[in-house]
């Protein structure tokens, strides 16, 4: 990017694929998929103390239809995965998937036979997000960290 | 009320059945029934004008495998009318496991019996609507049983069948279509 003084008009100069990364990454809204005590960070991180708005993805939208990004907050069941499954395939492409939690990424204490033992068996992450739960800091330096793979993926 | 004044008006309300006092660490009356006088028992607890358990509070079952009889179905009733509780138990064999459904007495049943037939395995008969509860449909075995295994290595199912068949979607696409066609 660039301004183009030489022709005295304010003017910026750039590619198509960098614009079109720099809006994907810029409104990363999430959808509210919030399965067990992560969910309440992850309401934290949306709330004014921690105010994920700064980067833009504040906007929770409760369709599939509308979002860009799942945040797998908390321990999927089996029974849940399916449900899991059909609201990733009802999302949108580009779509992103962020798995928050030690019981998300790996199952957490929950080694049992009730629980997935980590949601990339379901469908495919994006960030793995540590923590017991996560404190919001670490959900929003995940966005972070997503908003700079957005920026390194190529249109074509 | 104590336990024993219970159990002699209990034995009062229902004569041919076979009720015997429980062992109990706590303060509630614990009563071991056999299977075959469940229902008759249960009847009595809730109509007889002195006892009226009106109120199911809890159906579960206990595992005390390799014991046998290895399971014990409990129910824990309260009589509002007369403030007192009372816990009924059922021992049964691990072979053997079934037991006449108390749905039809306290409707409260239904789903703890679906929950513990899910959970234990424990066949409740002539339930209503014996399907799982808590499991998926498909599940193999009752993880609540001490001899099931605690930790599986099995990829979950991701793919649930649709809840309309190709037909019914392609007629509600066609609908959908007219519709926008007449505005």
């Amino acid at each position: 990017m660039g301004l183009e003084s030489e022709y005295e008009i304010p003017v910026l100069t750039t590619t198509v694929e960098k614009m079109v990364q720099w809006a994907r990454r810029s409104s990363i809204w999430p959808v509210t998929f919030g399965l067990a005590c992560c969910a309440i960070e992850m309401m934290a991180m949306s709330c004014s103390r921690y105010d994920i708005a700064r980067f833009g993805a504040e906007v929770f939208r409760g369709s599939p239809r509308q979002s860009d990004l799942m945040i797998v907050a908390g321990r999927l069941s089996r029974k849940m995965a399916p449900a899991l499954r059909r609201i990733y395939d009802q999302m949108p492409e580009p779509k992103w998937v962020i798995s928050m939690g030690a019981c998300a990424s790996i199952g957490g204490v929950f080694d049992n036979y009730a629980i997935v033992q980590g949601v990339d068996q379901v469908v495919p992450v994006d960030v793995y997000v540590p923590g017991c739960p996560p404190r919001p800091e670490s959900l929003i330096y995940g966005i972070v960290q997503l908003q700079q793979k957005i920026s390194r993926q190529h249109l074509a | 009320m104590d336990g024993s004044a219970l159990l002699a008006l209990l034995q009062q309300a229902a004569p041919g059945a076979t009720i015997d006092a429980a062992p109990s660490v706590d303060v509630h009356t614990t009563i071991y029934v056999s299977r075959d006088h469940v229902i008759e028992v249960a009847r009595a607890l809730r109509d007889a004008p002195e006892l009226r358990f009106s109120f199911l509070a809890e159906l579960t079952a206990v595992d005390v495998w390799p014991r046998e009889p290895r399971f014990e179905v409990v129910y824990v009733l309260v009589s509002i009318e007369h403030r007192l509780r009372l816990r009924m138990k059922v021992r049964l064999h691990g072979e053997d496991a079934h037991v006449a459904t108390v749905s039809g007495i306290w409707p409260a049943a239904n789903w703890l019996e679906r929950e513990v037939w899910d959970l234990f395995g424990i066949v409740f008969d002539g339930h209503p609507d014996p399907r799982r509860l808590l499991m998926p449909e498909d599940w193999e075995g009752f993880p609540l049983r001490k001899d099931s295994p605690v930790q599986i290595r099995r990829p979950p199912h991701v793919a649930e069948p649709l809840q309309v068949t190709a037909e019914e979607f392609r007629q509600n696409v066609e609908r959908d279509r007219l519709s926008r066609s007449e505005m």
